[in-house]
């Protein structure tokens, strides 16, 4: 009986994991990215004589935490089975 | 259970203009010309991503088994003109500077004051050159991706960021052992005075991070960038095509055109920001190297 089951359920399932697995990356560095801004700007409000020296720190941490979230964007693509893509 | 066509990987390249045809009506012919969403043909366009067209080039030659691809003349031509701004800029460099020379000193200072004097101190002016170089490099090749005919970051393809990274790699790991010791350099990975039982956790760690971990993202950080974002503006650019109709894909045709220049500034700055990146990382994996240790 399972496989009339089977005929008359759509094929629902043709997810593109590649597009999932993106993301569920992206949530980790999007929350770093937040708190790195969100803690650089309460910084400066501060110290506002502080601004060059955290700005710059930002952004290195930026680019730091932003690699995570483009690894998974360009991981799909490397580690591809006949299935995904 | 009927097997859904799958397009992208599974498929090469030839194939995927023939499944425009079949797929579309029968009696009309897909080409790039009538490939819009709306239109009566229902042609479908290859999304942009690493097996299509996009990022796979036909060579302009071979010699032998050596293809020389568009990638390739880009690199070539972002190294003459680097070579030719300095060039031009100190070759008779005057007390009173002319504006090249102005502009060569600007870049030369941005690079000393902002990467190379906060991360290695007044020591490592002898890698100055290596530094600016880097940044300079690095800079054009990603602009690039926004000049026209050329349209492509050649740091796109991970050949040009692992060779970057391996010249990077290589200086740090042999500095760090000429200063430091073979033994004393990775004994100075792990930090001193602390428990056995977070060493056995950290040491790994720290040694897996100079070893592996700061070349690989090194690398693969400025790869996935300028990957992503000619992506990016591929996707918006070619949804500007393929949704153009005389109806309300006009509408979205117009929306997807101003994502373009948005994306594009966005893009510019990304590109500088990388090149700054992969700078300061560098200075910052050198100066480590040269200190004494802990």
């Amino acid at each position: 009986m399972f496989h009339l089951l089977a005929a008359a359920t759509p094929t629902a399932f043709n997810i593109n994991f590649g597009a999932v697995a993106y993301g569920l990356a992206a949530i980790g560095p999007g929350i770093g990215i937040g708190l790195i801004f969100g803690h650089g700007v309460e910084a400066m409000a501060r110290q506002p004589e502080a601004r060059g020296l955290i700005q710059s720190n930002m952004y290195i941490g930026f680019a730091l935490t932003e690699a995570l979230a483009l690894i998974g964007i360009v991981v799909p693509f490397i580690f591809k089975a006949t299935g995904s893509g | 259970m009927p097997c859904a066509r799958k397009r992208g990987a599974g498929v090469n390249l030839e194939d995927m203009n023939v499944a425009g045809s079949i797929v579309a009506l029968a009696g009309s012919v897909c080409t790039e010309g009538n490939s819009h969403v709306f239109s009566a043909t229902h042609c479908p366009y290859p999304a942009p991503g690493y097996p299509s067209p996009s990022f796979i080039f036909t060579p302009f030659f071979r010699v032998g088994s050596f293809a020389f691809t568009k990638p390739m003349l880009l690199a070539l031509v972002s190294t003459v003109v680097v070579v030719a701004f300095f060039w031009a800029a100190f070759a008779k460099p005057k007390l009173v500077p002319s504006a090249v020379q102005s502009l060569g000193e600007m870049g030369i200072e941005f690079v000393q004051h902002q990467i190379l004097r906060p991360m290695m101190g007044k020591r490592g002016d002898g890698y100055l050159p290596f530094l600016v170089a880097i940044f300079f490099f690095v800079w054009i090749m990603n602009l690039m991706e926004i000049i026209p005919i050329a349209q492509f970051p050649a740091m796109s393809q991970i050949a040009f960021p692992a060779a970057l990274m391996l010249m990077v790699y290589g200086t740090y790991t042999y500095l760090g052992i000429k200063h430091q010791g073979l033994g004393g350099y990775f004994a100075n990975m792990i930090p001193k005075d602390v428990p056995f039982f977070i060493l056995a956790i950290l040491a790994p760690v720290e040694i897996l991070q100079y070893v592996i971990i700061r070349p690989f993202t090194l690398a693969v950080r400025l790869f996935a960038n300028m990957f992503a974002g000619h992506i990016l503006l591929l996707v918006f650019t070619l949804a500007t095509w393929y949704l153009f109709s005389a109806s309300i894909g006009l509408l979205f045709s117009a929306t997807s055109f101003i994502l373009v220049i948005v994306l594009t500034a966005f893009e510019m700055l990304i590109q500088v920001l990388q090149a700054y990146i992969f700078t300061i990382l560098t200075a910052q994996y050198i100066g480590g190297s040269l200190e004494a240790g802990h």
